[in-house]
Parts: structure tokens; C-alpha cells; sequence
């Protein structure tokens, strides 16, 4: 496909960012993302051409950063935890459940193409185990059947909310483009804080009080 | 009283304490007005002297390393930040950020302008969308308010601030890989040295630092070096999240002076979760070795972990208690180095495919005993022969739960498969709670 003059405005912003251009693949495949949902080999040519390198140059970096999907995924990709952690606290039955409930495989996608699901690693919440992320937005303290409920509401076409998150979950593209480094406006939306995070500042507080 | 000092967590509790006014009404911003008027060296002597030491997990001193920028030297410098949060069981950075990404900002003004940088970036881990929200959004209002871009706060000094989101690599978590990935390569570590002090980003003298680290920076600007210094041990200073997940009654994040223990800190979190016992723990992460029931009371500094055969590494406690199969942690484990591995360097690359082949025929019950020699053996030709740390990490919870565990190992040899039910250890397991 080809790419708009705004769109191509953009990404030459996203290079400008940077002392040297080279760093700018990484945004500038995210934003391919947020235009195609994947890494398409027209995005690959334009950036290459944008940057000055070789193709291959970009597709070598491309492939080796799991984020980047060289096939199309769901309208909301979810990834459950499956790390140790949260893989003994339920992930691997969380997993196991979805995989059964959606009829699809790791990397699966669902045929209305609603929905892909992708065991994913430690995603740095684990005083929340077990999590699920979709879209890269935090699903705290899942169980089999909210896990279940998410998705459902996902093919639906009202996926509920994050937990600690905007406060509607936008679809992958609309990610993606915050990823690249373009801001959506709804960083002030959802909790500052879900309670393990604010344990610790809670029991301090009780006990300075007596 | 307890024991706890929150300092970087202080304001957590308020509904807006991600935004710029809200950071500003408990003296957002003063520290970096106050350093911008001290000569640079001078800042580094203070960070030097309060004793503060890498978050990241290696504990180098940072003032040490803000020291070895050359200065004079006529080449840009640039001071790049950690946020790459991934280790496994590790998960402070991430809240704090959500929370309070302007002391990460506030803390970058304050270290680039004492290393003499004027382009600065943070390297995000790409899986948390909303963090990267929180976190643009505080550079954009900073921006705005003047506190970066050209003659900050009015003082004369620029500051460029970058937010650099990256896609889903671990590797990317060491700082020269990281450096690769920031310059617009496949994230993989460089050999040192050079270190990057010297030929760091661009092949410029760069200061990486931990997010925690550089958000602790504003209040030791603050307070003062002898404030961060009340708080530690003698040679771990100051105060530190630690990060408590797993079988407990009641996870979450503790910031308390370095040295508190175990025990400490699940007194506070209501212990194990009911009717159940502590089996094993991290404590700091996947890739520190384990500790058992008989570390309880060790102390959580630099050195007291590492007298006791661990690593403090990033304060990430995971807890597993008695419903937990040891060989299914660590294989788990084992399959996310296995994954994560770059690919460089071949005693991680091969090495770690092997150790995942032997680990799934002892979960199932296929292995024999000479398997659990060839592990050992493995581990010890991985370890220190690669680049970086990813291999010496994935050898850890092996060798260690051999050490611990090795009869459980056998247990599953003599079953011809795995005794546990792993129904048993999930948090749906109404009879454990």
C-alpha cells in the first residue's frame, strides 16, 4: 500500500526526535503497525528508504523484537502470563481455558479476527498475578472466567476496561500509534495506583497514626 | 511503627500524583531548581556521598558512575535510563512510573546536567501502553512548563528528553543491548570494554541508569546525602522498593531502608497465604539464585544477599510455598531464557535450548539421574562465557534448586512424572485460601 502525506509527515517527525536517524526504527515500526497492524514489506521499504539502509537492515530488526508481527492479529491481542509466577498462580489455566474458549492456538487469531492470543512473558506486575495483557493494557488479578468474560465482551465488540488503564480499551492500531510515541490524550484517565502498589505507603501510614 | 520509609511511593495514594501540579505540591521540581545552581561536580560529590547505589541490580555506585563521564572533553554525552522493567517477579519500576513519572523526569534534568548531557533518553519497555502514556505525557508537560527543551528553568542549560519505547526484547534490559536497540539495531550486547562511559550511545561517554535510581536522586538533592545515608546498612544506603508476589496473603510493594528481611516484610503482608508454608523465594528476581525458609532473616542489602550465595538484584520477592513443584518453576523459567537469549553468543544460544530439552524430560518423568550432573554440567560451561548476564541468570535458579531441591528432582524420576497438582498452587484453590 502506499502511505498518506500525513502519515509520512509523521514519521519523518518520529525521525527528527532523534540525534541520528537510525533510532528512529523502532517508533517508525510502530507506526507502521498503527497503520497496517503488522509489519508489512511496503512499511519495510518506506522505512528503509526514509533511513538510508538496506532493506534487510530494517527487516533484521524487525524480526527480532516480538512486539512487531509480520501477520495480522486480532482487533485486541491479548497476551496471558505464563512466566513461573503467574503461570503457578493460574496463568497456565487462564491460558489453557482461552485457548479452549476461543478455539485457537498460541499466535491464533479468531476468525471475525476480534481476538489473537498469545502466551506472553513477565510483564511486570506480578503483585497482581495472575495477569493479562491486552492491547499492552493490564488486566489485573484474572481468573479463568473473567479471563473468559474479557475476551467474550472483546468479540462482542465492548471490551470492558483495563484495570489499571484508560478508560476504555482502545484497538491495536490505536496502540500502536502510542507506542510510536504519539500521544492519544487519555494519560490522565484510570486509577494512579491499584492497592498492592500502595501496600506498603498504607501500613506506613497506619502505624505513624498509632 | 514499622520499619517502612516511603519516599519515592510518599504520594501514591493521591488520585493525581502522575500529574504535574500534583508532583509540584510536595516540592516537585525545587531539587532540580536547587541543582541547577550548584556546579555539576558538585552534584556528583553529593550523590557520591549519600552512598546510592545502582536499582537496576548490579548496586554500582551511581555516583561512581556519573564520575567516569570525561569531562572536556568536547563530545556529547547523554544519559539514557532503564525502564526496560522485565525480569521476572520484578515489578516496581512499572508502578512508579504509572504513579510518578515526573521524579523520573525531575531526576534526569538533575543527572544530565551534572554529567553534562544535553540530550537525554528513556528506554520503555513496549508492553505497558499506559505507563508510556503517563510517562509522554509528564515529558510533554514538562516541556510546556519549560523544565526541558532550550534554557531550562532559565538557568542557561538545554535538555532534550527522548521517551524511546521499545518492542518486546528482555535483552534489551542489559545496558549495552540496550544501547544497540536506542542506536536502531537488533538489541544484543557489546563486549567490554569499551564501557559505556567511554563509548557509550553513538559511541559517546553515556551514563544508563535505573529508573529508581535516578527517581531517588531528587530527594538526595533535597534532603541531602546524610538524610539517604540515616537510612541502610553500611555499605547499602538509603531507602528501596521491594517488590512481594506470589503465595502471600497480601502482595504489593514495600518501600523500606535497605536490610530489612523476609520475615520483616511478610509480617507485614500477612504472611503466607493461609494454611500453607514458604517453600522458595527470589530475592531479586529470576536470575538470583533461590533462597529457602533459612533465609528468612538474611538481609535484604547488597551484601547480606550476596554473603548468603544470592543476589539482591532488583528487590523483585516472589514467594512460592509447599503447593509448588520445584522442576516446573524452573523450567518455566529455563523456557523464558531459552526465548530471550539474542542469539549471540553461543554457550547461551545452544546452552539454554539444552538445559529446556533435560528439564522437560525430568518434569515428565523420561530423565535419569545422571541428567541432573548433566545440568550442573551444562551450567557450569554457560556461565561466564557469554557476553552478558542472560546466560549466567538462566544458570541460577538450576543450580540453586539442585542445591536446595534435589530429591524433588528424583521424586519426579522415581513418580515417572510430575507428584504435584498444580490445581493446588493457583489462587482458584478455594482449599488454600
Amino acid at each position: 500500500m502506499t502511505y498518506s502525506s500525513s502519515q509520512q509527515q509523521t514519521m519523518d517527525s518520529i525521525i527528527a526526535r532523534y540525534p541520528r536517524k537510525r533510532s528512529s526504527i523502532m517508533p517508525l515500526l510502530h507506526f507502521a503497525q498503527s497503520i497496517d497492524g503488522y509489519i508489512t514489506n511496503d512499511a519495510i521499504e518506506l522505512i528503509a528508504k526514509k533511513l538510508e539502509l538496506e532493506s534487510a537492515e530494517v527487516s533484521a530488526v524487525s524480526t527480532f523484537y516480538t512486539q512487531y508481527k509480520r501477520k495480522p492479529v486480532g482487533e485486541y491481542h491479548v497476551g496471558v502470563c505464563t512466566n513461573t509466577l503467574c503461570a503457578v498462580m493460574g496463568g497456565d489455566a487462564i491460558f489453557a481455558g482461552l485457548k479452549e474458549h476461543l478455539g485457537v492456538e498460541n499466535d491464533g487469531v479468531t476468525a471475525d479476527g476480534k481476538v489473537s492470543l498469545e502466551h506472553i512473558e513477565c510483564n511486570a506486575a506480578c503483585d497482581y498475578a495472575p495477569v493479562v495483557m491486552a492491547n499492552w493494557e493490564f488486566y489485573d488479578n484474572q481468573t479463568v472466567q473473567t479471563a473468559k468474560d474479557l475476551v467474550d465482551s472483546m468479540r462482542a465488540g465492548k471490551p470492558k476496561p483495563p484495570t489499571r488503564g484508560p478508560n476504555e480499551l482502545h484497538n491495536w492500531k490505536e496502540t500502536s500509534a502510542v507506542l510510536a510515541g504519539l500521544n492519544d490524550g487519555h494519560a490522565n484517565e484510570g486509577v494512579q495506583a491499584g492497592e498492592p502498589s500502595l501496600l506498603g505507603l498504607r501500613i506506613s501510614k497506619k502505624g505513624a497514626q498509632g | 511503627m514499622t520499619k517502612l520509609t516511603p519516599v519515592l511511593s510518599a504520594h501514591w495514594d493521591e488520585k493525581d500524583s502522575f500529574t504535574l501540579e500534583g508532583y509540584k505540591r510536595h516540592g516537585g521540581y525545587t531539587a532540580a531548581v536547587k541543582a541547577l545552581k550548584m556546579e555539576p561536580d558538585a552534584i556528583i560529590q553529593q550523590v557520591k556521598d549519600s552512598g546510592l547505589r545502582g536499582r537496576g541490580g548490579a548496586g554500582f555506585p551511581t555516583g561512581m558512575k556519573w564520575g567516569f563521564i570525561p569531562q572536556g572533553d568536547n563530545k556529547d554525552h547523554y544519559l539514557v535510563v532503564n525502564a526496560d522493567e522485565s525480569e521476572p517477579g520484578t515489578c516496581k519500576d512499572t508502578p512508579l512510573l504509572l504513579a510518578n513519572p515526573h521524579v523520573l523526569v525531575e531526576g534526569m534534568i538533575i543527572g544530565s546536567y551534572a554529567i553534562r548531557a544535553k540530550y537525554a533518553f528513556i528506554y520503555i519497555r513496549g508492553e505497558v501502553t499506559h505507563v508510556v502514556r503517563r510517562m509522554q505525557q509528564a515529558i510533554e508537560d514538562a516541556y510546556k512548563a519549560g523544565y526541558l527543551g532550550k534554557n531550562i528553568f532559565g538557568s542557561g542549560v538545554d535538555l532534550e528528553l527522548v521517551l524511546h519505547v521499545g518492542a518486546g526484547a528482555y535483552i534489551c534490559g542489559e545496558e549495552t543491548a540496550l544501547l544497540d536497540s536506542l542506536e536502531g539495531f537488533r538489541g544484543q550486547p557489546r563486549l567490554r570494554p569499551p564501557f559505556p562511559a567511554i563509548a557509550g550511545l553513538y559511541a559517546r561517554p553515556t551514563v544508563v541508569n535505573n529508573v529508581e535510581s535516578i527517581a531517588s536522586v531528587p530527594s538526595i538533592i533535597s534532603n541531602g546525602a546524610e538524610w539517604f545515608q540515616s537510612m541502610g546498612t553500611e555499605k547499602s544506603k538509603g531507602m528501596t522498593l521491594y517488590s512481594l508476589s506470589g503465595h502471600v496473603t497480601n502482595p504489593g510493594q514495600f518501600e523500606a531502608p535497605l536490610g530489612i528481611t523476609l520475615r520483616e516484610i511478610l509480617e507485614l503482608a500477612g504472611g503466607i497465604r493461609k494454611g500453607h508454608q514458604l517453600k522458595f523465594w527470589t530475592p531479586g528476581g529470576s536470575s538470583t539464585p533461590l533462597f529457602t525458609v533459612e533465609h528468612l532473616d538474611t538481609p535484604l542489602d547488597y551484601e547480606g544477599v550476596s554473603a548468603a550465595g544470592s543476589m539482591l538484584g532488583t528487590k523483585a520477592l516472589q514467594i512460592f510455598d509447599e503447593t509448588t513443584c520445584i522442576v516446573r518453576a524452573v523450567l518455566r523459567w529455563t523456557e523464558f531464557y531459552k526465548h530471550e537469549s539474542c542469539g549471540k553468543c553461543t554457550p547461551c544460544r545452544e546452552g539454554t535450548w539444552w538445559l529446556v530439552q533435560i528439564l522437560k524430560d525430568l518434569e515428565s518423568g523420561k530423565g535419569t539421574e545422571a541428567d541432573l550432573d548433566k545440568l550442573i554440567d551444562l551450567c557450569d560451561n554457560i556461565m561466564g562465557r557469554s557476553f552478558c548476564a542472560l546466560a549466567d541468570g538462566a544458570a541460577s535458579p538450576i543450580v540453586s534448586s539442585l542445591q536446595y531441591f534435589r530429591s524433588e528432582y528424583m521424586d519426579h524420576l522415581r513418580n515417572g512424572g510430575c507428584p504435584f497438582d498444580p490445581h493446588a498452587s493457583t489462587i482458584f484453590d478455594k482449599a488454600g485460601v
